[in-house]
């Protein structure tokens, strides 16, 4: 039986550093081993600082992921507090935090995505010409016309929290800038571009229609804007069976509300449950980092400078209930019950994890749409309140990619213990100590290598699918 | 020209920033300009092995590099391996990566204040023994020696920013493609003059509190942000209130302070970002280019006579007391 082994490096059109070790058998991925091959050490960096350092630092972490980051550290912030946030506040950081998540599946989709069916290897496919002219690698029409709606609809942002990335406009108690009438109805007059962009160039129909999609069956007929040209090309290339997930699906709930989140919170497998966060530990047994395997309140980063083996990345491999879990944005719509993400759920792949996306895309511009609506500027948008001097907070959001946990411990006034773990910790984990593979990893098993290729276009395919932010994952 | 883009240790902020430049948008703008993008590790089809042949081909000096643009600090941790990042595939690490193509360029360019001096990289003791390209901190001589020159004779150009403004790269890559940018055009610390001669100061929409030292107490007041929140705005070189951010946005407009992000060391302030140090109730830190003396005497004559409608305003989130009504003599 031959064997090769594919070193492949720098996998780009992610966010951060990313590289894979394949090992290929009879013209398939046998064993995949993923590296995320920088370390920073945040979590070094914030500890003896003053709490409230934190939403300075941590956005930095990830200059596409920032607003998360910061609203996972707004949280964890409240949370050690006691503090309840002004609902008009929330509503607007849940506002500011969906515009970003957006913008984040727009990149996805047009920047890091698409551009690898303009490659050359498909040259003769029936659709090719058209992915080549709409999604070429900075040239398509489309990712040109998608850069320009993501910094249009960006201009929320700067109107709300300053500037994007690395605003410190989310606070434990709210946001900083109380909005005025004249901010709501402009806020609105930019979502309604953004819905027109979007309708008449990305999926060709309105949004509502594809959002009310109920079967796979029905997705696949869907015809309009670039959208379509997608599915066709994922009928065409079976990106359905590609890649496939182990079915274990975590979402943290998003764009927290006094009445509950939007998405909603907890795991499915086979079907929804509960999430206990309780039984987060965190694997060190294959990452370059000392200590043992600990829950987040208890977890410590310390690099193994040697870079000893079998470590072979700076992830650490959270498990819950000691199992591996992916999450995502087809993750949130599985967790929150949609119907067509759920059927998509069946055979979570390449497609599941694009659609899931697409599909999420359609829904957030309503969510959006009636947090506009909803701002009342003669509210109270930011309450303040005293950290105590020994406290514990948990911070738990949804970046665009998934799950996002922040947990702070302070003593003395002073953070005396800062763990993340960002979703693609959770998507692109190495090996446990049982040698149990991370999501990546296992989705990679069986994708077909053809002979000589040496980036091998449907390990990127599986790779991009689940738009992993590198920076966060080890940070 | 040629330009090749490294991400070394950072967010990738400055990219995703760079991608919100408007009228027109980054990828007409740079083609506009005559810059063609060799390489770009968030942009660019080639992956793997086909970009490491990119690399490799401008090493050999088979590509011509006109411009290495940098993003992110370099590790040399740890112990001066620079293993702490290892760029993907390549067995080597990004301080020997960027070191190597550097010596190549015609042009070197610092983006982000990681790149130029270490930035948030380099912060709470360093975790990664990372540096900027020719400064660690506001010394120069990092990865780079003080004396280092591309070759087309510029140092480094540190286009600092955390976030940069995506106008100060494109501004910054267009006078260089057309030969335009010399030393004179940089400032003490590399950075291009023409965003930091002006202060964040500058156009502030909240200079009328500012003028009589209306100060916020809380993040969401309207007051200036100076005494009490931690804004050194009257120091940090930026045109961020002139040009606006994201269609017209600012730190201060958003209503939280300016931290200096476009100075080095501005990650390790030594007290909370949004707190002002203070010595016996009178903040440290003031406008560096003013006599301390006519500074306190200025600020307490202005306090005195502060209007009533300045004073509500600024301890309020929204604008309690709007100005008096003029009326037209008839």
């Amino acid at each position: 039986m031959s064997q090769t082994v594919l070193l492949v490096g720098p996998f780009n059109r992610v966010e951060g550093d990313l590289e894979v070790k394949l090992t290929v058998e009879e013209g398939r991925v046998a064993a995949a081993h993923v590296n995320a091959p920088l370390y920073r050490g945040f979590e070094v960096m914030l500890a003896g600082k003053d709490p409230r350092d934190a939403l300075t630092l941590v956005p930095r972490i990830c200059g596409i992921c920032s607003i998360s980051q910061s609203a996972a550290a707004a949280r964890a912030l409240a949370s050690a507090q006691g503090l309840v946030p002004s609902p008009d506040g929330e509503g607007m950081a849940a506002l500011i935090h969906a515009v970003e998540n957006a913008c984040d599946h727009l990149t996805h989709f047009h920047l890091f995505f698409m551009p690898d069916f303009a490659r050359g290897a498909y040259a003769g496919r029936a659709w090719h010409g058209r992915a080549v002219e709409r999604f070429a690698a900075m040239s398509g029409t489309a990712a040109r016309g998608a850069v320009a709606a993501r910094a249009e609809v960006m201009h929320i942002l700067g109107l709300m929290a300053g500037k994007w990335p690395h605003t410190l406009a989310i606070q434990p108690g709210g946001v900083t800038r109380t909005p005025t009438l004249r901010d709501r109805v402009r806020i609105l007059a930019t979502l309604r571009a953004f819905r027109g962009w979007m309708e008449r160039d990305l999926f060709g129909g309105r949004l509502e229609d594809f959002a009310a999609l109920s079967s796979v069956e029905a997705l696949m007929r869907w015809r309009g804007g670039d959208v379509g040209l997608f599915l066709e090309i994922a009928a065409d290339c079976g990106l359905d069976r590609l890649g496939q997930g182990a079915g274990r699906y975590l979402s943290f709930g998003a764009y927290p509300l006094p009445e509950g989140p939007v998405f909603a919170r907890g795991l499915w497998e086979g079907g929804a449950r509960g999430l206990d966060t309780s039984g987060i530990v965190e694997d060190l047994s294959h990452a370059w980092m000392q200590g043992e395997a600990a829950h987040p309140w208890a977890g410590e980063t310390r690099p193994d400078e040697a870079m000893a083996a079998p470590g072979y990345s700076w992830c650490k491999a959270p498990r819950l209930e000691g199992k591996p879990w992916e999450t995502g944005a087809l993750a949130r719509q599985v967790v929150d019950g949609h119907r067509l993400a759920l059927e998509l759920a069946r055979s979570g792949g390449v497609l599941a994890r694009v659609a899931g996306r697409l599909l999420e895309l359609a829904r957030l511009q309503g969510v959006m749409e009636r947090l506009a609506e909803g701002i009342r500027p003669e509210a109270r948008f930011l309450v303040d309140g005293p950290m105590p001097a020994e406290a514990r907070g948990e911070g738990l959001v949804e970046a665009a990619r998934g799950a996002l946990g922040h947990w702070l411990r302070v003593e003395r006034g002073r953070i005396a213990g800062y763990q993340i773990i960002a979703p693609t910790t959770w998507n692109f984990s190495p090996r446990d100590a049982a040698g149990v593979a991370g999501p990546l990893e296992a989705a990679l098993e069986g994708v077909p290598v053809a002979e000589g290729e040496a980036v091998p276009v449907a390990v990127q395919h599986v790779v991009r699918s689940f738009d992993p932010c590198m920076v966060c994952t080890v940070h | 020209m040629n330009l090749l883009w490294l991400q070394a240790a950072g967010c990738g902020g400055c990219t995703m920033s760079l991608l919100c430049a408007e009228t027109p948008d980054v990828f007409s703008l740079l083609e506009g300009a005559g810059i063609r993008v060799l390489w770009h590790p968030a942009l660019s089809v080639e992956t793997g092995a086909e970009a490491l042949a990119l690399l490799e081909a401008v090493e050999r000096d088979e590509v011509a590099l006109d411009i290495l643009c940098v993003e992110g600090a370099i590790p040399r941790g740890p112990a001066g391996t620079g293993r702490f990042q290892m760029l993907a595939g390549t067995g080597r690490s990004m301080l020997d990566w960027a070191g190597s193509l550097a010596r190549r360029a015609r042009h070197v360019v610092a983006v982000g204040t990681c790149a130029a001096y270490g930035g948030v990289t380099s912060a709470g003791g360093n975790p990664s023994d990372a540096v900027g390209m020719q400064y660690e901190g506001a010394h120069r001589g990092g990865l780079l020696p003080a004396g280092f020159r591309a070759a087309g004779g510029l140092p480094v150009v540190n286009v600092a920013g955390c976030p940069t403004h995506p106008d100060w790269v494109t501004e910054t890559l267009m006078m260089l493609a057309a030969g335009v940018l010399d030393e004179a055009g940089l400032d003490g610390l590399g950075r291009p003059r023409f965003y930091a001669d002006h202060l964040v100061h500058h156009a502030c929409p909240k200079n009328e509190f500012y003028e009589y030292k209306a100060s916020a107490r809380h993040l969401s007041d309207a007051g200036c942000l100076m005494e009490n929140l931690g804004c050194v705005g009257t120091q940090a070189v930026g045109d961020c209130n002139i040009r606006p951010w994201n269609g017209g946005g600012s730190c201060t407009r958003g209503g939280y302070p300016c931290i200096a992000c476009t100075a080095p060391e501005f990650e390790e302030p030594r007290h909370p970002f949004t707190e002002t140090p203070k010595v016996a109730g009178i903040p440290v830190g003031l406008p560096s280019d003013m006599p301390k003396a006519w500074f306190m005497a200025l600020a307490s004559l202005s306090k005195a006579a502060t209007p009533d409608r300045i004073a509500k305003n600024a301890v309020s989130d929204r604008i309690a007391v709007p100005p008096r009504l003029r009326v037209p003599r008839t």
